[in-house]
């Protein structure tokens, strides 16, 4: 039988549903964002003045990073917070009864984070113009494939988080929220590989999203968009999704063999 | 007259969990139209047998068939045509009770899913409860809303765990009333988990009785526990729980 689009919109509309029901869900999505927009763009005012203009691309550079780590941040929070919820609501077991392959709940989940990216994003871009003048447009054309290569890992992320939950239960739940920033101080978010230490920055380099705000330094520098980080990024990703995929396969298997997939749905 | 291929059948299966043994080679069958519970004390395989049927876990070893189809090489075409409900899963609290339904009747592929919804919102006695939060129902209302949600598919097969479990006694009543209807006016074939006796006396034809993960008996009620010479199928749980009935080597 094949890859059923109405069943991923099924459970997308779930989450459409839900957030109509409960305005103050959006709240919550673009609160956290916003505060952290506030924090670093005063912060790097703060710094500009006090370097008398030494450093100006430096304001870009950190409001450059905030904006496109919270992409990366809520593609992976799509992804484990969707499978949480049926979780927390024990509506897990209705949904692996029903007619839904993995590969198209996974896909769903997916989606609701391309939707959570896409509220975030639109607020926290039309704030940094306003308040500090830093334009998303900025990055031109190359703006999507930093954004696809960012949302691909994130998802992925997002997939390894659920495989964990699933097999450690609701005691692994803050990795749904910690895996991000086990990876944040390596991907050269606010600052460039370059600063970390050398042993480090192989590891820094084999994480896709580096490339990403690399290369985010580099047009905001000035300089062309870098296609070739880009290309990197994207196999990077390759590698990850498949081993992200194997990683989740694998644990859903050892789950429905253990009767730990039924333990985490009912407890 | 040619055999009569069971809706479900459950062919030696076996499933541990390191050194547990939960099933040890059970094997049953649930005709078409047909209402079969399965009983049990704690710790009989109830809820491992029914976890298995529904694919929720994979068995050691054995098969489960449904329609004549291996579940696990079939399982999204099976799926389609079952559903499941138990007193141990809700519907997502937040959503409103016509949302809920609306997703799941896009799940199950309902061809026009609004007009299934208000006919078993009707046939539920719901209708009221169709813009009622799915988290704030009572017992009652909730196990009918989850009904409803087990029909949405008009399933060939359906799959009842502990469906009247904390419900009172009138409630429960309803409940097992509205199943009988539906399974001789529709041929719904069921499933049915419980501890509760006279969910099984009422709405089962047959039933199996798990002990240490084997069939200790199989029949309908009275048969069974006049076979073990209790006066009720209550009499007979409670003994076997008690360790009073010789539960080795009968069915």
């Amino acid at each position: 039988m094949p890859f059923s689009f109405n069943s991923v919109s099924a459970l997308v509309l779930r989450y459409v549903f839900l957030y109509t029901r409960h305005p103050v869900r959006l709240v919550e999505l673009v609160f956290w964002p916003l505060v952290d927009l506030l924090v670093w763009g005063f912060l790097s005012i703060y710094l500009q003045r006090q370097s008398a203009g030494a450093f100006p691309t430096t304001m870009t550079f950190l409001l450059g990073g905030m904006i496109l780590w919270d992409v990366l941040f809520r593609s992976q929070q799509g992804v484990a917070i969707s499978f949480l919820e049926d979780v927390w609501t024990r509506n897990l077991l209705n949904v692996f009864v029903a007619p839904v392959r993995t590969v198209e709940y996974v896909a769903a989940t997916c989606l609701v984070g391309v939707l959570r990216v896409g509220v975030t994003l639109v607020v926290l871009a039309v704030v940094a113009a306003v308040a500090y003048g830093f334009k998303l447009t900025a990055f031109g054309i190359g703006l999507l494939p930093f954004l696809a290569n960012l949302m691909l890992f994130g998802w992925f992320l997002g997939m390894v988080s659920t495989a964990l939950i699933m097999r450690w239960g609701q005691a692994a739940e803050s990795l749904a929220w910690a895996i991000p920033f086990f990876i944040q101080p390596l991907a050269a978010v606010f600052y460039p590989v370059s600063v970390l230490p050398g042993w480090l920055q192989p590891i820094a380099n084999a994480l896709p999203c580096t490339a990403v705000f690399e290369g985010m330094r580099t047009v905001l520098a000035g300089q062309p968009a870098p296609w070739g980080l880009m290309r990197h990024a994207l196999l990077l990703n390759l590698v990850w999704g498949a081993v992200a995929g194997l990683f989740f396969a694998a644990n859903l298997r050892y789950v429905r063999k253990t009767g730990l997939l039924v333990k985490v749905a009912t407890q | 007259m040619p055999p009569v291929t069971p809706i479900l059948e459950a062919d030696c299966l076996v499933k541990a969990f390191g050194d547990l043994t939960a099933l040890d080679g059970l094997s049953f069958a649930v005709a078409p139209g047909e209402s079969l519970g399965l009983l049990g004390v704690n710790g009989a395989g109830k809820t491992t047998a029914m976890n298995l049927l529904l694919g929720l876990t994979t068995p050691t070893s054995g098969m489960v068939r449904i329609f004549g189809l291996d579940l696990w090489k079939h399982r999204i075409e099976i799926l389609r045509q079952i559903n499941f409900s138990s007193a141990y899963t809700s519907l997502p609290s937040n959503l409103l009770v016509w949302q809920n339904l609306t997703v799941f009747a896009k799940l199950y592929g309902v061809t026009r899913p609004k007009q299934r919804i208000e006919e078993l919102l009707e046939l539920l006695d719901i209708t009221h409860l169709r813009k009622s939060v799915t988290g704030k129902l009572s017992a009652g209302e909730s196990t009918r809303v989850n009904l409803a949600k087990a029909l949405l598919n008009e399933p060939r097969l359906l799959l009842l765990d502990e469906p009247t479990a904390s419900l009172d006694p009138d409630i429960a009543d309803r409940v097992r009333k509205l199943l009988r209807k539906l399974q001789k006016e529709r041929g719904l074939s069921i499933l049915y988990t419980s501890h509760n006796m006279r969910d099984i006396e009422e709405v089962c034809d047959r039933l199996v009785f798990l002990h240490g993960g084997k069939v200790l008996a199989e029949g309908t009620p009275g048969h069974i526990y006049e076979r073990f010479n209790r006066t009720s199928l209550e009499d007979l749980f409670i003994g076997v729980a008690r360790g009073e009935v010789d539960a080795i080597g009968l069915k």
